[in-house]
């Protein structure tokens, strides 16, 4: 056997790889789940917490500051580790998925939170002059003028940010979530072959190509016409 | 019989921090007058025009506006702002929709026009200003001139009582200046009471009613264009009108 032939016979073993495919599959649907809760809610819960720091309340502002700021720079794997070996002593205990979902949405909310803030504080003090003269509340003005300016800024970071997250649901694996990744390893470990790995891989670029050509498509859509 | 005026601000005061801008300003302008204010850069000029629709908060004294207190708490200040429009420097169009857009916005919001209502009146104003085909450009596709001219039919979109104008012809190239001002007469002629803040010292010659030289936070003198232009009483007036002229 030549070098080739044991390096396809290894990483890529047709009778591993179909053994282990429905396992790769389910785990791919596990991550497509875990993928949009995170997105759905991360996002949401930054946006909200940007639109309550724009009514600048200061110790409200503090606080949302504070919150960001933790969780920007806890690594996400340690806020995955303590909520699921950590929380159970103060009482709930979140399954390996909820585990995940929550600390990767709060990591989304704390990145997306800066971002969509950044939109709106970098839009010019005039909009919001012009529209609030012409009798719009601050509620219409935000809406209606800044938000829809200030999301065609943060779309390029917060896609970015968003894809950068989202695969981290990877992190899953550490507290036994049936993932991707999970599944490849599992699979790997019961086959003694890396070929799952691989598939694993592959399952990884055919869930995230697509969402990064689409990131790319929205960003010229909305690309800023002057 | 008491004249009723239609703006009526006393003792304004404005601080900015340790900056004492406006120091106790008195302007009253009666219903159908145009009224320019000028003076030098920092002379609290545009703050006064800010506080009159409560853009800006005066620090003390009192706005009374078409007879709404406009700094009564109690105030509904949207539904008050929708009677004094106001026209900035900088156009401020809302560059993610087109000039129609831009002008029906406040229309639906704020008036609580239907769709097709707002889009009738829309188009009714920017006839006004010269710009019934330009509906569907957004503000990047138009001229500075242009800009300027959506954004006046944004707010007599909403029939107000009273115009503020915020050096509307400042950031404007030279050639552009005209077809503002041309808007400015016309609206003029309509009865439209207004106060301007430029150094369109042309303009105020001829269709000003009244010019307000103010100075360090406070109104030095004002009167008649002439009188201000040719005969000006006090000293400050006579060195700025005599800076402008020069130019």
């Amino acid at each position: 056997m030549g070098g080739w032939d044991r390096f396809v016979e290894t990483f890529f073993n047709a009778k591993v790889m179909a053994k282990y495919l429905p396992d790769i599959l389910s785990g791919m649907v596990v991550t497509i789940e875990l993928a949009l809760l995170i997105v759905v809610t991360g996002l949401g819960a930054g946006l909200a917490l940007a639109l309550l720091r724009s009514l600048g309340i200061r110790p409200l502002n503090w606080l949302i500051i504070f919150i960001v700021d933790l969780f920007r720079s806890l690594p996400p794997l340690v806020i995955i580790v303590l909520m699921y070996f950590g929380l159970p002593y103060a009482g709930p205990s979140p399954s390996g998925f909820v585990s995940t979902w929550l600390s990767l949405a709060l990591v989304l909310m704390a990145f997306s939170e800066e971002i969509f803030w950044a939109g709106i504080t970098s839009i010019p003090r005039g909009q919001w002059e012009a529209s609030r003269s012409t009798g719009l509340s601050y509620g219409q003005t935000l809406f209606n003028v800044i938000l829809p300016q200030a999301f065609r800024l943060t779309i390029p970071p917060l896609t970015n940010r968003t894809i950068a997250i989202t695969k981290g649901t990877a992190l899953g694996t550490v507290v036994a979530v049936t993932e991707i990744l999970g599944q490849a390893s599992s699979a790997v470990s019961n086959s003694y072959n890396p070929s799952p790995l691989m598939m694993g891989a592959a399952a990884y670029i055919v869930l995230f190509f697509p969402v990064v050509v689409a990131a790319r498509w929205i960003e010229t859509k909305f690309a800023w016409k002057r | 019989m008491v004249q009723k005026h239609i703006v009526e601000a006393r003792g304004i005061h404005k601080h900015f921090g340790p900056l004492h801008v406006l120091k106790g300003v008195d302007l009253q302008v009666d219903e159908r007058e145009l009224v320019f204010v000028i003076g030098p850069s920092g002379s609290g000029k545009s703050t006064l025009l800010r506080c009159l629709n409560r853009l800006e908060e005066p620090s003390s004294g009192s706005v009374v506006v078409d007879g709404i207190d406009m700094l009564d708490p109690k105030t509904d200040i949207n539904h008050a702002r929708q009677r004094i429009g106001m026209v900035f420097q900088s156009f401020n169009l809302y560059p993610h929709m087109t000039a129609l857009g831009n002008v029906t916005l406040a229309l639906r919001k704020v008036a609580g026009k239907s769709r097709a209502e707002a889009d009738t009146l829309a188009r009714k104003a920017l006839e006004r200003v010269g710009l019934a085909d330009r509906a569907d450009h957004t503000p990047g596709q138009l001229s500075g001139g242009q800009q300027q001219r959506v954004a006046i039919a944004r707010s007599i979109a909403l029939e107000p009582r009273v115009m503020l104008f915020d050096e509307p012809t400042s950031a404007l190239d030279p050639e552009l200046v005209g077809s503002v001002l041309e808007v400015m007469r016309s609206l003029r002629e309509t009865g439209m009471t207004m106060i301007v803040v430029s150094h369109e010292m042309g303009f105020a010659r001829n269709a000003a009613d009244r010019v307000v030289f103010m100075d360090d936070g406070l109104i030095v003198e004002q009167g008649p264009p002439a009188a201000i232009f040719e005969n000006p009483a006090h000293e400050r007036t006579r060195a700025f009108i005599g800076q402008i002229q020069r130019h």
